[in-house]
């Protein structure tokens, strides 16, 4: 069973639209993403993996608005992306940068609802209620720094969830934590999102993560970026870090994510690149690909 | 980085850097100049315009012109050399001293928490307040300008060092003391290199300070330099004279600056990448 | 016993100092050092009569609002050039060479144009201060860290409320930084501009008991100006202690790693 995604979909809550994006220096004009599209139903978690220097980080700071594509658009519920829009929340991978130093953890959490002029009662129990759903009730006192990298992420997390997104963006989120940490907060993402109902784009270098993780695997090509494949993470909803990823289907999928990133490093690309691309669902390893 | 077609290699973030640096230097140093030339217009204007007397204030192009002339002079390479001469003996006494006294208080854990009462006290202790000491005991001799220089460096200095000496690596003076490092070769070989950075920053900020107590002591006291010429300027009424040397003395400064940051540069150049940004 | 030991680090030397001092005052007199008994009793009765009104107080007021105009002016005009790019560019070379001027000589010229007055004399004051704070801010400003930068672009936090949760705060260790070179170089002028221009003041009255060879007042005058510094410094490292709290901790987490 397929989705129904053409183009443009109208239930589409995020749609990137042959998004491209040159840099233009004296050695000559940089093309780091060449041309992107794809929707995002509302609810979806969405995997973006592809080789290093795939230019993830050049979609993602399009796509928060916190940088202007050369060419094609972003539409967040219909509406064109100009700026770092107010139902977005981006959770980056320096969790270490991305928290206010100068501020309890708490305050962390509830700036951006002050910011917005929420009433203190509001604030109040969103922020409770997000600092409780990331398992951090006990330390609303302490500095950020003053917490292991694990735990400042999870403030991070909170911070995006108590902002009340409707798309959140996490970039490498789990790139700079511990194997034992990053299994903890892969399945808080799950519980967060299943819990919030939010659609979520999770950019990642790790394949496993990105099969653990997603209903769906977008794969990029590398620099200039083009989607490569675009497929269906068919594992059952309630996964677990020890029996989905023994389950025969992930490994396949596993197989199946990590060959296609090998052929982009070695710069193999997609025929049809510039049309909008249908997730397919790979139905065994190595033997329905290849230059299509 | 050339300029050669970008590879799979994180084209995104570093082409931006690369953007950055490559495109927008010599925009920055054009703007630059055109602030300076900007701020000399104004000048020009406020003079020219009568919004400040002319007597008071003569117009930029009038002090440029006495500036000019000056370096023609004798006399004002004479009183350049004599702030120059007491701003370099000054530093240098300064900067041994604190050197010497760093490196004994600093290795020694008692003294250095018996003196950190003393030096707290002594640091802030403005050395204008020594300006009516030493005009009793040196009058207008250089001496008085030394003493003013030295009290102000030297605590600069001993502070950075005593930091500096602080900050080594207990790690790496147990593994030179298990390789049989007496203490004389792990000062030199250890303590030495970790507190080369602070001692630089220092002596940077010290031979700012230095220049300053310089020109106040010929300035108040009379001593021969640059600061007492303004003086006399001033009181008799050679008001483009004393404008000329007041950005001669500014001229000063920004060499100085520049040579400190060269002289750091150059001995910091291994060492750059371990160092962090240490705010001061 | 900790509290004993503790307490002979801090006054240990300083009372080994001044027993060396009286001891070395005990045989022949010296012109020029005078005992510390007469140094005390010259210090009670020199600065604390009419003196401590018409000197002292005045001269530290001139000092507070000269210190706390340049910081305003400093921290204000930094924030505004450290956050426009273009305006950066444009003076910074400029603001470069005004901070290179020495700034003792800002005496005569300010005397010139404002004669001898006390507003003169906190014009010294400012003009001589506001460097070190400008050029940190605009240092602090352009350094704030990208990630947070973005990450409160993000989550809508422009304007005024960038300014005062992410700019100012990230900018803080270099702000202070500067004020603390500002407090040192703000005592320095206070007593230049009295003693090169004045009939009044702390500077005032040292030089003129110096030239009167009044020896013993004279060193009383020092030891007040060595008092003020230390005062000053005190009270700035204690405010540094309070608003820089999480930037030592930090610090120190990250040395600790």
């Amino acid at each position: 069973m397929q989705p129904d995604l053409t183009q443009a979909a109208p239930e589409a809550m995020l749609s990137v639209r042959g998004l491209k994006k040159v840099y233009q220096t004296d050695g000559g004009d940089i093309e780091a993403v060449r041309n992107l599209t794809f929707d995002l139903r509302a609810g979806e978690l969405a995997c973006l993996v592809g080789p290093s220097g795939s230019g993830k980080t050049t979609l993602l700071k399009c796509i928060s608005g916190l940088m202007a594509p050369t060419e094609g658009e972003v539409l967040l519920d219909g509406k064109r992306v100009t700026g770092p829009p107010k139902k977005m929340a981006v959770v980056f991978q320096e969790y270490g940068r991305s928290l206010f130093p100068w501020m309890r953890v708490r305050d962390n959490v509830e700036l951006p609802l002050k910011n917005q002029g929420m009433p203190k009662a509001e604030r109040d129990r969103l922020v409770d209620e997000a600092l409780e759903a990331v398992g951090l009730s006990g330390v609303p006192r302490s500095y950020p720094w003053q917490l292991s990298g694990g735990m400042q992420q999870r403030v991070a997390i909170a911070r995006a969830i108590a902002y009340q997104p409707e798309v959140l963006l996490m970039d490498e989120p789990f790139a700079a934590v511990d194997a034992q940490t990053r299994a903890d907060l892969e399945d808080l993402i799950r519980v967060v999102w299943k819990k919030l109902g939010v659609t979520v784009l999770f950019v990642t270098h790790d394949i496993d993560e990105s099969v653990y993780l997603g209903e769906r695997v977008i794969i990029l090509s590398s620099s200039p970026t083009v989607i490569q494949e675009d497929i269906v993470i068919d594992l059952p909803a309630g996964r677990d870090q020890l029996n989905t990823r023994s389950l025969p289907r992930f490994t396949e999928l596993r197989h199946h994510v990590y060959e296609q990133i090998q052929l982009a490093k070695r710069g193999h690309r997609p025929a049809a690149s510039s049309a909008a691309q249908t997730p397919t669902t790979p139905t065994s390893t190595a033997s329905t690909f290849g230059p299509a | 980085m050339s300029s050669q077609a970008p590879t799979a290699g994180g084209a995104g973030p570093s082409a931006e850097r690369h953007h950055r640096r490559v495109r927008k230097a010599p925009t920055k140093q054009l703007l630059g100049v055109a602030g300076i030339l900007g701020f000399l217009v104004t000048w020009e204007l406020i003079s020219r315009l009568g919004i400040i007397d002319e007597r008071y204030l003569p117009p930029a192009s009038e002090v440029i012109a006495a500036l000019v002339a000056d370096f023609g002079l004798t006399a004002f390479w004479v009183s350049v050399g004599e702030t120059m001469k007491a701003w370099f003996l000054g530093l240098l006494i300064a900067v041994v001293a604190a050197v010497l006294l760093g490196f004994i208080i600093g290795s020694s854990n008692f003294l250095r928490k018996a003196t950190n009462s003393t030096v707290e006290f002594l640091r802030p202790i403005p050395s204008v307040a020594l300006i009516p000491l030493a005009v009793l005991l040196f009058g207008v001799k250089i001496e008085s300008s030394l003493l003013l220089i030295v009290y102000a460096s030297f605590w600069q200095v001993l502070i950075q060092v005593l930091y500096g000496v602080a900050d080594v690596d207990m790690v790496a003076n147990n593994t030179a003391k298990t390789y049989g490092l007496g203490r004389m070769a792990r000062i030199r070989y250890v303590v030495f290199p970790t507190a080369l950075p602070y001692l630089m920053t220092g002596v940077r900020l010290a031979g700012a300070v230095a220049l300053v107590l310089a020109i106040t002591a010929e300035l108040v006291i009379g001593s021969p330099g640059l600061g007492r010429e303004i003086a006399l300027a001033q009181s008799g009424g050679a008001i483009s004279g004393m404008y000329a040397l007041v950005l001669a003395t500014g001229l000063i400064g920004v060499v100085i600056n520049m040579l400190m940051r060269f002289i750091e540069k150059k001995t910091l150049a291994w060492h750059s990448s371990v160092r962090s940004e240490v705010v001061v | 016993m900790k509290v004993l030991k503790t307490l002979g680090y801090l006054l240990g030397l300083p009372v080994l100092l001044i027993l060396l001092w009286w001891s070395s005052t005990l045989g022949a007199v010296n012109f020029f050092v005078p005992t510390p008994a007469t140094l005390v009793s010259k210090f009670g009765e020199v600065w604390f009569g009419e003196r401590f009104f018409t000197d002292v107080l005045p001269s530290i007021g001139r000092l507070l609002v000269g210190v706390v105009a340049a910081i305003v002016i400093g921290v204000v005009g930094g924030v505004l050039i450290g956050s426009i790019k273009w305006l950066r560019a444009l003076l910074e070379p400029t603001l470069e060479f005004f901070r290179a001027i020495p700034p003792p000589v800002l005496v005569p010229v300010l005397m010139l144009l404002m004669g001898i007055t006390d507003s003169m004399k906190v014009v010294v004051i400012i003009s001589g201060c506001v460097w070190p704070v400008l050029l940190n801010t605009i240092e602090g400003v352009r350094a704030v860290d990208p990630v947070l930068s973005d990450s409160s672009h993000t989550y809508g936090i422009d304007g005024w409320a960038r300014v005062r949760y992410l700019v100012l705060p990230s900018a803080s260790p270099q702000i202070m930084a500067g004020v603390r070179q500002s407090m040192s170089l703000g005592l320095i002028l206070m007593v230049i501009s009295e003693m090169f221009a004045s009939s009044a003041g702390l500077g005032f009255t040292i030089v003129q008991f110096q030239r009167s060879f009044a020896i013993p007042e004279m060193w009383s005058g020092i030891v007040v100006l060595g008092l003020l510094g230390v005062g000053m410094s005190f009270i700035f490292q204690w405010a540094e202690r309070n608003i820089l709290r999480w930037y030592h901790g930090q610090k120190e987490v990250e040395n600790a790693a």
